[in-house]
Order: structure tokens, then C-alpha cells, then sequence
């Protein structure tokens, strides 16, 4: 079955006002146009799931996508601050957002529940912090098997999971490589999943290499092709991270009228990732040009 | 601003602090007083550099952040624990990027690696799992038995004054990792405090007085290496206590800059300053454009 489909259409098909939706991609294989393609669509009181927030959080938080926010830790990446979403939890500017906060353990834990179809999972990792304080939906529970209390924390099922990697076929068997993060488990998480990659192959190129596929082609709803779709982050074996660009975000942010205009000219001002990528110039991406390192082969063998 | 963030998970928080908001004017890049009275030119990030290399001998598996981190275990492997490895929070093991790093999700780890894990490996099998001998953390506020905090700044945690990164893997890192080694650039009562604003990642003290949930496998804080000096604890119940000071700082100025009574030991000692050879493999090989060491 053909999966392929364009990103205006996946995102207006498979999302809805209200909806909680998982971006995950940790430094790496992030799915930033699928992010921007929702600005473009005016989608609101949506709930953002990303365990280790970016430019993208700050962008959908200006353009007014987001009611909360599920994550373990909200700098922007090693480049900064994200100031529009400091400006919503410091001074509720322009209005206080809903900010259901874990540690990165308790993301993992909260997504393999998820993808397990389990209601929680344990974690040993709570105990006397604060952040269980803060947050009534770390609970603890009896170890049914004679042990000390444990920490438990709740599923994680988002109404739609998006991820960004290198390659699919048109039925959606997905390989990825490099720092590969929470997306798998993000993946089986999601009541319904979009997966945006660098380019389409023959699905032969996918079974010469069954191992690497990530996420097999009947998780997946839509596939989407969108080159640079990662950009300012890396994508392993095609582009380099842009660090400038992030490092820039974080000084722009601290004035929120920047903000909105950033995000018209370059978000709501461009009809499709290509005018975007478009806008930066042609020559910003010469910085982010790597050279090749391939791996050597593997031997899958067969019966003789 | 950023790519001097160094130090780990959760922790950039105190690159936050230090950068802009809750701590200004402190050392980074400028010469200590140790180092001036040395008569050198050390600066602060190579001071903690080699001590917290220093402090790795014998041990093998670490956790630890981009920058000053993974130049001290680099230090390490070059001096007093040849097999030591780091693992990245982005599940990397083994790597030997051709040039330094610029963060722990940088794709220059990958290439010639030992392994990528994803983070169900990672946080599961690695922290959890008490694979780590040493885990690097930083922190916005430390107090006397190595809670840290790299979440808020301020009293109303729902509107903070300052709101940091969060926990990151911290709290993994704290709970799972045997022993903890705590970086400080700057050792001010205002890092050094009675009381936390915010625990995010509790000691096995902390832990202990609490009334649900698992014991941390690890030590907590064992080391914490400042601008200052070096503070050691050892027990569950055991303060920080001052063991060492660098060469040229008083303790009694220690102490001024602690936001408790610091305990210091009977048997205080002077830093050795970095060696002639610990510099040249800091400045000619390891970071020689000179990223991180500032």
C-alpha cells in the first residue's frame, strides 16, 4: 500500500484542534517542517509532547499552537534559552501554559507504556526529588512482588506521533541511523503517526538492510519526502547541524514582537518548506555540507 | 554564549545561570587566583579540567555532557585512566570524533563510535541499570549533601524568577550512576546554598528521608571541583567537606563563599597545579582551537 502523501495533506488529515501530538527527534532527525506545516495551518490547544525542546517549541508556542507542553528539559538544545517559552512559564506572557514536566527517564518510561498499550511504568529514579512534588502524576505504588514502594508514571499515547528519518519506501518501512532517541517508542505510542524522511527509496534498498528499519511500514499512516525536513538540526549522513541558526533563535526570542514577525515572514509568509528553505538563501546550506563516511556491509547470507 | 555549555545534562542549567540570568561577573576565561599567584596562565577551565581528570583515575564508564566533561575524560585517557569511556546521554558509547564535539546530540560522535543506543537502552539499561561509575553533572544550586537543582530559581515554582532547563537525565544520572562528580565554575553562596529553591536530583540522603519510591543505587555527589578548591563526601549521611583549595586561595575565602557552615578538613591540602604536560595535551592536542577552554 502506498503511503506516500504531501505534507500539507498528512498534516490536515491525521491532526485535529485539541490534539495531543508527539515532535520527537533528540538533536537529530527532528521533525521541523511537519512542525512548521502545523503553524501554516492555524492548528490550536494543541498539546506538544518533546522530550528535549528546540526552536520548533518557542515557534509553536508564538504562534499561538499550544495549550501545554509535556517535556523533561526546555533549553534550547546546548544554544540557549527558549524565551518565548520562559516568557509563558515565568510571567504567564501572553498566557500561562499547561507544563506537565519529567525527567528524561520518566519520558522514556512514560513512552514505552505507550507503545507497550500499558496504563504506566516503573522508574527508580524519584525518589526525594521535587519534581515528583510538582507533579501529581508521579505516583507511587506497592511492589506487588515484596519490595519497597516504586515510582510509577502514566502512558504517554499521543493522538498523532511525527518523526523525521533519513528514508522510507512508499510503504513505509523506515530506516534510520545515528542517534536514534525515544522515535521508535514515540512511533508505537501514537494513535496515528506521520513520518517525514530525506528522500523515498525502492523498497528493495530498505530489505537489503532489514535491520536498519526503526519503525515497519504498518505503524505508519502517511510518509511524507521532505528534504532538509531536519533543519537547523543534523540528519546523519546528509546534513550537518546549524548551529548559527539556533544560537540565533535564542538571541531573537528574547523580544516577542520578533517572534511574531519571524513567523510571519518566514512560516505564514511561505506557502511550503521549500519556500522556506527558499528564504534562508541559497548559499546558508554550503556550511552544513558533510563528507560521506559509509559503513561496510553486512553479510545477511541466505540459504545455500 | 552557548557553545561554551559545557558541562551535562539538565546542567546546562548552570550555563543559564552563568550565562545571563541568575549569576553574573564570574571567572570563566579569566586567570584564577590560583593560577596568577602560580605565576601562569591558567585559566579557570583548564584548572577544572585536570582536576576533574585527575579525579577519574580508576575508573572506567562515565557519563558526561559535551565540553568540559569529555575534555577532562579525554585528559583522563591520555594520563591516569587510559580505558576510560564516556557514555553521551545520546546513547553514544566510544566515540573518536576527529574534533570536539559541539553537543552531546552532535552527529560528529557517531562516525567511528562504538555503539548507538537508542534511549530506551540508555536510560533503561545503562542509568537504571547501574552501568556508570561516574556520572558529570552541573547544577544552577548545590547544598551541603550534593542536592542539586537545575530546575527554577525563586519561590513559586509555578512562576519562577528564573526557570532553567529542567532535570534532563540528571535525576537518571544521580540515581543510577555510582558516584557523581559536581563541576562549578563559579563557587559563590548563591550556588552554594543552605536550601534548594528546587531539588531536582536528590542525594541517597535526600532520597532516604523521603517516603516512597526505590533507594538511588549510587553515592550521590562524591567530588565537587570549583574555582576554588576541591570538596569530597563519601557516606550517605557525610557533608561536603572541604578538602582541598588551589594553590594561592585561602580557605577561609572557601568558606566566605559558601552559603553554610563548609566543613574543612583537619588535613586540608594545596592543589597540585596543572603540569606542563597536562597543558600542552589540553592546548596542542585535545582542544587546540580552543572550544571549550576559553
Amino acid at each position: 500500500m502506498d503511503k506516500t502523501m504531501g505534507l500539507r495533506q498528512a498534516i490536515s488529515t491525521y491532526l485535529s484542534d485539541g490534539d495531543t501530538v508527539a515532535l520527537e527527534g533528540f538533536g537529530h532527525i527532528v521533525p521541523v517542517a511537519a512542525a512548521h506545516e502545523i503553524i501554516r495551518q492555524g492548528f490550536t490547544d494543541l498539546v506538544l509532547a518533546r522530550m528535549s525542546c528546540d526552536v520548533i517549541v518557542d515557534q509553536l508556542l508564538g504562534a499561538n499552537c499550544l495549550k501545554g507542553l509535556i517535556s523533561s528539559f526546555i533549553a534550547n538544545s546546548s544554544a540557549g534559552s527558549l524565551h518565548e517559552l520562559r516568557r509563558r512559564i515565568e510571567k504567564s506572557d501572553p498566557e500561562p501554559l499547561w507544563f506537565d514536566e519529567y525527567s528524561h527517564g520518566g519520558m522514556v518510561a512514560r513512552y514505552q507504556a505507550g507503545a507497550s498499550k500499558l496504563p504506566f511504568q516503573p522508574i527508580a529514579s524519584y525518589r526525594g526529588s521535587d519534581l515528583a512534588a510538582k507533579n501529581p502524576q508521579i505516583k507511587s505504588v506497592p511492589d506487588p512482588y515484596g519490595g519497597p514502594d516504586i515510582h510509577v508514571v502514566p502512558a504517554l499515547n499521543p493522538d498523532l506521533s511525527i518523526i523525521h528519518a533519513q528514508r522510507a519506501d512508499r510503504h513505509g518501512n523506515v530506516q534510520a541511523w545515528g542517534m536514534l532517541g525515544i522515535q521508535t517508542e514515540a512511533a508505537f505510542a501514537g494513535r496515528r503517526l506521520i513520518v517525514t524522511v530525506e528522500e523515498i527509496v525502492d523498497e528493495a534498498v530498505i530489505r537489503s538492510d532489514p535491520n536498519r528499519t526503526i519503525v515497519p511500514a504498518h505503524v505508519v499512516d502517511a510518509v511524507v519526502v521532505i528534504p532538509r525536513g531536519s533543519h537547523p538540526h543534523s540528519v546523519q549522513g546528509y546534513y550537518d547541524r546549524d548551529d548559527e541558526f539556533s544560537r540565533q533563535w535564542s538571541a531573537l526570542a528574547r523580544d516577542a514582537g520578533a517572534v511574531q514577525n519571524w513567523i510571519e515572514a518566514h512560516i505564514r509568509g511561505t506557502n511550503d518548506h521549500d519556500e522556506f528553505l527558499a528564504a534562508l538563501g541559497s548559499d546558508h546550506f554550503e556550511r552544513m555540507a558533510i563528507h560521506d563516511a559509509y559503513s561496510t556491509p553486512v553479510n545477511y547470507g541466505g540459504r545455500a | 554564549m552557548t557553545l561554551s555549555a559545557h558541562d551535562t545534562i539538565g546542567a546546562q542549567a548552570r550555563e543559564e545561570t552563568a550565562g545571563s540570568e541568575a549569576a553574573r561577573g564570574g571567572a570563566a576565561g579569566s586567570e584564577t587566583a590560583a593560577s596568577k599567584s602560580a605565576g601562569s596562565q591558567v585559566t579557570s577551565s583548564e584548572l577544572l579540567t585536570v582536576h576533574s581528570a585527575r579525579a577519574l583515575a580508576g575508573r572506567n564508564v562515565v557519563f558526561a555532557g559535551h565540553g568540559l566533561p569529555t575534555l577532562a575524560v579525554s585528559l583522563a585517557q591520555h594520563t591516569v585512566a587510559p580505558d576510560v569511556e564516556i557514555v553521551y546521554e545520546s546513547g553514544v558509547t566510544g566515540a573518536r570524533p576527529p574534533v570536539m564535539p559541539r553537543s552531546i546530540s552532535d552527529s560528529i560522535l557517531v562516525p567511528g563510535a562504538a555503539s548507538v543506543m537508542p534511549m530506551t537502552h540508555l536510560f533503561n539499561y545503562v542509568l537504571q541499570g547501574q552501568r556508570i561509575d561516574v556520572g558529570f553533572l552541573g547544577a544552577a544550586q548545590v547544598d551541603r549533601y550534593g542536592n542539586l537543582n537545575s530546575t527554577l530559581i525563586g519561590e513559586d515554582w509555578e512562576h519562577p524568577d528564573s526557570r532553567l532547563p529542567g532535570s534532563g537525565g540528571a535525576i537518571e544520572a544521580m540515581a543510577g550512576a555510582a558516584e557523581i562528580f559536581l563541576v562549578m565554575r563559579r563557587h559563590t553562596p548563591r550556588t552554594f546554598v543552605e536550601s534548594l529553591d528546587f531539588v531536582t536530583s536528590p542525594g541517597p540522603k535526600k532520597a532516604a528521608e523521603a517516603k516512597a519510591g526505590a533507594m538511588p543505587a549510587g553515592a550521590g555527589v562524591t567530588h565537587v571541583i570549583t574555582d576554588l578548591g576541591i570538596m569530597t563526601r563519601f557516606a550517605r549521611d557525610e557533608e561536603l567537606t572541604l578538602t582541598a583549595v588551589h594553590p594561592g586561595v585561602d580557605p577561609a575565602e572557601v568558606v566566605r563563599q559558601t552559603g553554610w557552615n563548609l566543613k574543612v578538613s583537619p588535613g586540608i591540602e594545596t592543589t597540585q597545579p596543572p603540569t606542563p604536560s597536562e597543558l600542552a595535551l589540553l592546548r596542542e592536542t585535545l582542544d587546540p582551537t580552543r572550544i571549550y577552554l576559553r
